[in-house]
C-alpha cells in the first residue's frame, strides 16, 4: 500500500516538474533499461535516447487529467522503452533476434500515438522557431520558454524601455504563428 | 498593424485572466458579436497553448539531460564499464595480446587434434533433427492404460510381442488403409492401432524409407469401414505460408489437438519433400495429418528440429498420391484405393472439424 502511494507522489511531482521525483524515478528505472537495449543491438546513447523519450511520455501521461496508471512505473516504462526501440530498430533495418527479459509488459500502443502525434507538432513549433530568424526567435523563447519578464529582456536585448521590446515581441509572435498555422494545418 | 498588436495584446490579457469584469464582459459581448475576433481568440488559445506544451517539453528534456549527468556523476547509473564489461575486456585484451594468441594457436591445434580423433573414432550421427515417433519406454506406460481400456475385449496383442515404436497415422481410404511415416514402423513386423478404446489388427503394405512414409490396411472383423472420409487429402503444390494449421495425433494416451502455422516451403536444410510448420510437436505426434482451415490434409508431421522448440517439418501431402500411385500401378489388388478428393468439413468451425475426424485418427503400435 505504502509502495503504491508512493508511486501517486512520484508521478504526481514528476506532472510538475518537480527534480527530486524525476531522479527518483531516473534512477529507479535507467539500469533496467539500459540493459535491456544494451542485450538488443543498441548503444549507450541509444539506451540514454530511448529512456528518456520514455520519461517525457510519462510526464505526458502524468500531465493529462484523465490520467490513471493502471501498472507499476517501471512496468509502463519498460513497455514504452521496448515498443520504442522495437520501433527504431526497425527503422534501421537493423532488426534481430529480439533478446527480451522476464520483465512483464502492458499495451502502450494507444499512450505512444498520443505521444508521436506531439512530437510531430513540437517538430513543426521547432521549425517555425528556426524559420523566425534573429532576435525574434531568442526573443520569443526568452519570453514563452524561459519565462523572462518583459523588464530584464528588454535590457538583454538592448531595447529603450519594456514597451518597445513588447511591441516587437507581438509582431515576432504574429509572424510565428503564421509559420505555425501554415505547417500545421498541411499536417491535420 | 497597430491595431492588430493592440487586438493581440488584449487576447492574450483575456486569455491570462488578467482583465477587470467590466472590461472583461464586454471583450467577450464583442466577441460574440465578430466572428473574426472570436476565431482569433480560439486561434490564439491553441497556439499558446501549443507553445506552453513545447516549452515544458523543452524544459524537460533539458532537465532529463542533468538529471542523467548527476546522476552518472554520483554513480547512482553507469554508463559503460561495469554493465558490459566492455571497458574491462578490451583492456586485458590489450595487455595479453601477444599470450593470448599464442594460446589461441595452441588451443586451435589441439581442438583440431581432439576433434579429429573424435571423429575417427566415435560412430556417432548426430541427428539435427529428431522423429517424433513414440519412444519404447513410454509406450509401455501407454500400453498398460490403452489395456485398461480394452480389459473387457480380449488383447489383439500377440503373446511374447514386444513394443518397437509408435505414433500417430490417418485413414486416407475409408475401407482402412493408413498413412503413416515409415519410422513408426521401423524394425517392426507388424503393427495394432487403436482408436476410441478400440484396437484393431493391420498388415503394413508399404514402407518407403526415402520419403518416410508407409501405408496399414486394417484387417480385422471388428473395423466397421465408414462411407467417406471427412477431409481430402491436397495433391497439389501450393502451400500459403502463414496458413492456420492443425493437427491431431498421440503424444499421450489420448488424442491431442495441436495447432500452428505453416512458416516455410521447404523443410530441414531445404528439403523439397517436406515443410516447416511452426508449432510445438511431441514424440507421438509422428504420421499425424497436417490440416488447413478447409479441412485438406497437406502434410504429415515427421520430425522436428532438435535444437529449437516449435520447429516442426511435414512431408508435404502430395508425396502420399505420389506413393499411392506407385503402390496401385505395382500391384493391381490395391487399383481400388481411392484418395478423398472432397473435404465436407470445409466451412466448419474447428471443433466440429475436430468431432469430425476422430474416428479417423488413430494410436499406432509396433511391434517386432
Amino acid at each position: 500500500m505504502k509502495a503504491e502511494f508512493n508511486e501517486q507522489a512520484l508521478l504526481k511531482g514528476l506532472a510538475e516538474n518537480d527534480t527530486k521525483a524525476i531522479e527518483t524515478i531516473y534512477k529507479d528505472n535507467f539500469t533496467m533499461v539500459q540493459s535491456y537495449i544494451l542485450n538488443n543491438n543498441g548503444s549507450y546513447d541509444d539506451a540514454r535516447d530511448v529512456f528518456q523519450e520514455a520519461m517525457i511520455a510519462l510526464y505526458e501521461k502524468a500531465q493529462s487529467e484523465s490520467f490513471v496508471l493502471t501498472c507499476k512505473i517501471n512496468t509502463y516504462v519498460y513497455s514504452i522503452c521496448r515498443r520504442l526501440w522495437l520501433k527504431r530498430l526497425q527503422q534501421l533495418g537493423r532488426y534481430s533476434n529480439q533478446v527480451d527479459g522476464l520483465e512483464e509488459t502492458v499495451q502502450v500502443e494507444e499512450d505512444l500515438e498520443i505521444h508521436e502525434k506531439r512530437n510531430t507538432d513540437f517538430a513543426i513549433m521547432e521549425r517555425a522557431l528556426q524559420s523566425l530568424g534573429e532576435p525574434c526567435r531568442s526573443l520569443i523563447e526568452g519570453f514563452y520558454i524561459k519565462k523572462m519578464d518583459m523588464l530584464a529582456l528588454s535590457k538583454t536585448f538592448g531595447y529603450t524601455n519594456a514597451d518597445n521590446a513588447k511591441t516587437q515581441k507581438y509582431k515576432c509572435l504574429m509572424r510565428l504563428k503564421k509559420l505555425f498555422f501554415a505547417q500545421y494545418n498541411i499536417g491535420e | 498593424m497597430m491595431d492588430d498588436i493592440l487586438l493581440l495584446q488584449t487576447i492574450e490579457r483575456y486569455l491570462s485572466g488578467k482583465m477587470l469584469p467590466d472590461e472583461k464582459s464586454f471583450f467577450e459581448q464583442h466577441r460574440k458579436n465578430v466572428p473574426e475576433i472570436d476565431q482569433m481568440v480560439v486561434e490564439h488559445s491553441m497556439f499558446i497553448h501549443q507553445m506552453e506544451d513545447y516549452a515544458a517539453n523543452h524544459n524537460l528534456k533539458h532537465k532529463l539531460h542533468d538529471v542523467h549527468n548527476t546522476l552518472l556523476a554520483d554513480h547512482q547509473i553507469n554508463e559503460g564499464g561495469e554493465i558490459s564489461t566492455k571497458g574491462k575486456v578490451v583492456k586485458i585484451w590489450n595487455k595479453y595480446r601477444k599470450v593470448t594468441a599464442i594460446a589461441a594457436v595452441v588451443g586451435g591445434a589441439i581442438a583440431l587434434m581432439i576433434s579429429g580423433l573424435v571423429a575417427f573414432f566415435a560412430p556417432v550421427n548426430q541427428q539435427a533433427i529428431k522423429e517424433l515417433g513414440q519412444e519404447v519406454e513410454k509406450l509401455k506406460n501407454v500400453q498398460t492404460y490403452q489395456g485398461k481400456q480394452i480389459n473387457d475385449v480380449k488383447s489383439k496383442t500377440p503373446v511374447g510381442a514386444e513394443v518397437r515404436g509408435g505414433g500417430s497415422g490417418f485413414l486416407i481410404d475409408a475401407k482402412g488403409y493408413i498413412v503413416t511415416n515409415s519410422h513408426v514402423l521401423r524394425n517392426s513386423k507388424f503393427a495394432n492401432v487403436y482408436n476410441n478404446g478400440k484396437e484393431y489388427r493391420t498388415r503394413i503394405i508399404l514402407q518407403d524409407n526415402t520419403r518416410d512414409l508407409a501405408i496399414l490396411k486394417i484387417e480385422d472383423e471388428d473395423f466397421v469401414a465408414a462411407k467417406s472420409l471427412p477431409y481430402s487429402i491436397n495433391n497439389k503444390n501450393n502451400i500459403d505460408l502463414g496458413e492456420v494449421i492443425f493437427t491431431l495425433g498421440y503424444p499421450r494416451n489420448e488424442m491431442v489437438f495441436t495447432q500452428g502455422f505453416l512458416s516455410a516451403k521447404t523443410g530441414y536444410n531445404g528439403d523439397t519433400l517436406s515443410c516447416q510448420i511452426q508449432m510445438t510437436a511431441n514424440p507421438g505426434n509422428s504420421g499425424g495429418p497436417v490440416l488447413n482451415n478447409n479441412g485438406e490434409v497437406i502434410g504429415i508431421l515427421s520430425t522436428k528440429e532438435a535444437q529449437l522448440e516449435g520447429v516442426t517439418f511435414a512431408i508435404t501431402s502430395k508425396y502420399i498420391h505420389r506413393m499411392v500411385d506407385q503402390l496401385k500401378s505395382s500391384d493391381t489388388s490395391y487399383s481400388k484405393i481411392k484418395l478423398p478428393t472432397y473435404s465436407s468439413i470445409k466451412g466448419m468451425d474447428r471443433v466440429s472439424q475436430v468431432k469430425k475426424m476422430e474416428d479417423c485418427i488413430f494410436f499406432i503400435r509396433a511391434y517386432n
